[in-house]
């Protein structure tokens, strides 16, 4: 799935970029390509282009610079109702004054298709996303999430290749979310529709798509499936932004043979991954997930380097505690441990030795 | 309390007071307080505006100009034409006037003479009948020299007091309640024998007259809507620092006094007005071939559909805000036209304003005067102008009610059928 020959690319970002007052480009140079069927989230905060990207797409923003193809063909200069890419917005857009059936059948009207053909595609529609007895009901008389259901049924009904999804989720409550997560990649897989999604919320992104762009500031910072994506980010941002994450700053020291020596501030040593360095001597921003420090330095492989920390505070959380420690001046270094039977129980005050292993720690850049 | 008890009886307090008595009680000094607060406004909507306006509609069934004088500074009030009331009363309707009728009329003038109420009986009978004024004062004038046989006297008086139509008004005249007023509103008259009939076609002015006011309402209303939507659909869709700038624009006219608008249009639109010094200025036209803009419908309904923009504008502003771009997003990416969108989607969320811009603007424009009366010249007058003429120049005002009663009971006809039609729930002004 990560690497796509260009023959069989669906979608194509070709050097795409997107100003909108000609001072500030809110896209910079993306080049993206989506085979078919594949389910692709944008992730990224507000205002890093991700929408623009998907408005560009449906056709509502034009972009400034570079070429947007579907299916090999430049769509550019084609208005959006000539695509054939059905949306879900954020706010749903149901049409208030229809009943759901005329909201599912209006894109089929539009298309001239007869009414009996118009109402078995509706019904279908409908009996897909469990909705089909609220036919007759206003938008207004739903809950937040079925109107949601509503809102991917109509753009579903007229069998779109593509479908692209802004936020869909954002307005519902986090149980229902995690429901519309699993029914919604049930659906696209089902139907084997090639979706692009837009969140800014990273455990829908990991736990929905196939592959995940990560935006920043108008560029894709990584491009990857989720697990790459969470275990090996390319740079401190992506690191930073998915999931939960300890940085510490420092020196490379030594580096060869795929793993690199890292000076903390405080003078120890530490052991890492070169990702983003390439020559002793250079500034690094060193990350390690919290669930991958080790306080059981028999796990450790043989020569690994070891730091000592103390324990600052100790969170009981039921599956898992969480320890804060300060580690070489950084008060903010967050272990994780399972809930096992033979963990042992921190106190805060005390001073305990952690080690990783070298894979685990990844020597980014400075920023 | 046990569920069985529950059930059967009212449900009570803690302490057994029936709990709706107890709500009643806990809820009756916070809408005290509340209708304290309203009072002043129910008190001066009362006084100064139903008040007023049951008063007009009673004095449009009722005017005792002929049965009743009071004085201006005793306040005296002494019955008139007594006996030919009674005379009325003891014939019937048609019966052709008879010495003892002419002998009635002869004592009543004198007390007429007395309390000099000639002028007021003989205003009400030329409200029915016209030139009877003058029949009544010159009668009073001479109440004193009239003797038997009256008829004979009368008739040397003036033989007009024969006339079966004088003695019909005199019968109409002689109740205080008449539907007479509404009758001459809509251009009907009661015959001698009592029956309605048209008046004459050169004297019909009332029904014209309401048919180009709603005429004329209804294009301005139509006008205004055409030219609002698109500037409020402007104004909800540009950013606000944009939005608020034109929407000053829009309610500049609510700063500037009616009179001074309505005079500026004169300035304008008047044959030698700029509008016209500027068409023939450009060579546009002929200087023999200035338009007539004013004085006239056109005046009317040009100064009239610029006066009303904002009513229209507002309505359908503050529908059009909150209408997600979404929406039209939604249609457009589910394949529709941009006009297809616009028609199926934008446009029949925007309908409540329409209607409450137009039933606003259409109520507004039905009952203008100023306007009219100054830029619209005898062609472009409304009925409005009509009311105001009988208030202040022939002083029917019982006419003058009548009319309005009228325009009043179309606006409710409207305003039901609105409902009927579009609910009066999705009225929205703002």
């Amino acid at each position: 799935m990560t690497d796509n020959g260009q023959a069989e690319a669906f979608v194509e970002f070709d050097r795409v970029q997107k100003s909108y007052d000609g001072e500030v480009l809110v896209v910079k140079d993306l080049n993206l390509s989506m085979p078919k069927g594949e389910f692709l989230t944008m992730l990224g905060p507000s205002g890093s282009g991700k929408t623009t990207c998907l408005m560009m797409l449906a056709g509502f923003e034009t972009a400034t610079h570079g070429e947007i193809r579907l299916n090999g063909q430049e769509i550019n200069n084609i208005p959006p109702h000539k695509r054939g890419i059905g949306m879900v917005f954020q706010n749903y857009a149901l049409f208030p004054h229809m009943t759901v059936n005329e909201n599912l059948a209006f894109p089929l009207e539009v298309r001239g298709m007869g009414k009996s053909e118009r109402e078995a595609a509706v019904k279908r529609a409908l009996d897909m996303v469990q909705m089909g007895e609220f036919g007759n009901r206003r938008p207004a008389q739903l809950s937040g999430g079925q109107q949601q259901r509503i809102a991917l049924a109509r753009a579903l009904v007229f069998q779109p290749e593509l479908v692209l999804m802004d936020e869909p989720l954002g307005a519902l409550d986090k149980q229902l979310r995690e429901h519309m997560q699993f029914e919604i990649t049930r659906l696209a897989h089902e139907l084997g529709i090639t979706t692009v999604y837009v969140t800014h919320d990273q455990t829908e992104a990991l736990t929905m798509s196939d592959r995940v762009a990560v935006f920043n500031d108008g560029r894709i910072q990584q491009l990857a499936p989720p697990d790459q994506l969470y275990e090996q980010p390319d740079n401190s941002f992506v690191a930073q932004f998915i999931g939960e994450n300890n940085t510490l700053d420092g020196v490379v020291s030594e580096i060869g043979n795929g793993t690199a020596l890292v000076k903390l501030s405080d003078g120890s040593v530490i052991d890492a991954t070169p990702v983003n360095v390439s020559h002793a001597g250079e500034q690094t921003r060193v990350s390690i997930r919290p669930e991958r420090v080790e306080f059981d330095m028999s796990r450790l492989p043989e020569g690994a380097h070891t730091l000592k920390a103390e324990v600052k505070e100790f969170v009981y959380m039921g599956d898992i505690f969480r320890t804060r420690l300060s580690v070489a001046g950084n008060d903010d270094f967050i272990v994780k441990t399972r809930n096992a039977a033979d963990q042992v129980r921190l106190t805060p005050g005390q001073t305990v030795e952690i080690g990783w292993k070298p894979e685990d720690c990844r020597a980014l850049d400075a920023d | 309390m046990t569920a069985e008890t529950g059930a059967q009886d009212a449900l009570v307090t803690a302490d057994g007071k029936p709990l709706k008595a107890a709500l009643r009680a806990a809820q009756a000094r916070s809408k005290r307080r509340a209708f304290y607060l309203v009072a002043p406004l129910l008190v001066f909507i009362l006084l100064t505006f139903v008040a007023p306006i049951l008063q007009m509609l009673h004095q449009s069934i009722h005017n005792d100009g002929f049965t009743m004088h009071e004085d201006v500074i005793s306040h005296e009030r002494t019955p008139l034409m007594v006996n030919l009331r009674q005379w009325f009363d003891e014939n019937p309707r048609g019966t052709a006037p008879d010495e003892a009728a002419y002998a009635a009329i002869a004592a009543d003038l004198l007390v007429l003479r007395e309390v000099k109420a000639g002028g007021q009986v003989g205003t009400r009978v030329n409200y029915e009948r016209s030139r009877s004024r003058s029949m009544f004062t010159k009668a009073v004038r001479r109440a004193e020299r009239l003797e038997p046989p009256f008829e004979a006297a009368f008739m040397d008086l003036d033989e007009d007091w024969a006339d079966p139509e004088l003695w019909a008004a005199m019968r109409s005249s002689a109740s205080a309640y008449t539907m007479n007023f509404y009758l001459a509103a809509i251009d009907k008259v009661r015959a001698p024998d009592g029956s309605i009939t048209n008046v004459d076609e050169d004297r019909a002015l009332y029904k014209k007259l309401f048919g180009r006011t709603l005429v004329l309402s209804l294009l301005i209303t139509f006008l205004t809507f055409v030219l609002a939507y698109p500037i409020a659909h402007l104004l909800a869709t540009l950013p606000l620092r944009y939005s608020n700038l034109l929407m000053i624009f829009v309610l500049l006219p609510f700063w500037t006094s009616l009179l001074v608008r309505t005079t500026s249009w004169m300035v304008l639109l008047q044959s030698q007005g700029v509008l016209n010094d500027a068409l023939v200025g450009s060579g546009i036209l002929a200087d023999e071939n200035r338009v007539q803009l004013m004085y006239n419908q056109a005046g009317t309904v040009i100064a009239m559909t610029h006066i009303l923009l904002p009513f229209m504008v507002l309505p359908l502003y503050s529908v059009m805000r909150p209408i997600n771009p979404s929406y039209v997003r939604a249609a457009r990416s589910l394949g529709a036209t941009s006009w297809t969108a616009f028609r199926r989607i934008y446009f029949p969320q925007t309908v409540p304003g329409i209607g409450a811009g137009a039933l606003l603007v259409f109520i507004l424009a039905v009952g203008y005067y100023i306007t009219p009366a100054l830029v619209g010249g005898a062609d472009g007058t409304l009925i409005s102008n009509l009311i105001a003429y009988h208030m202040t120049g022939s002083l029917n005002w019982s006419l003058a009610a009548a009319l309005a009663g009228m325009l009043l009971i179309g606006i409710l006809i409207l305003y039901w059928l609105y409902d009927l039609l579009v609910g009066i729930d999705n009225l929205k002004l703002g």
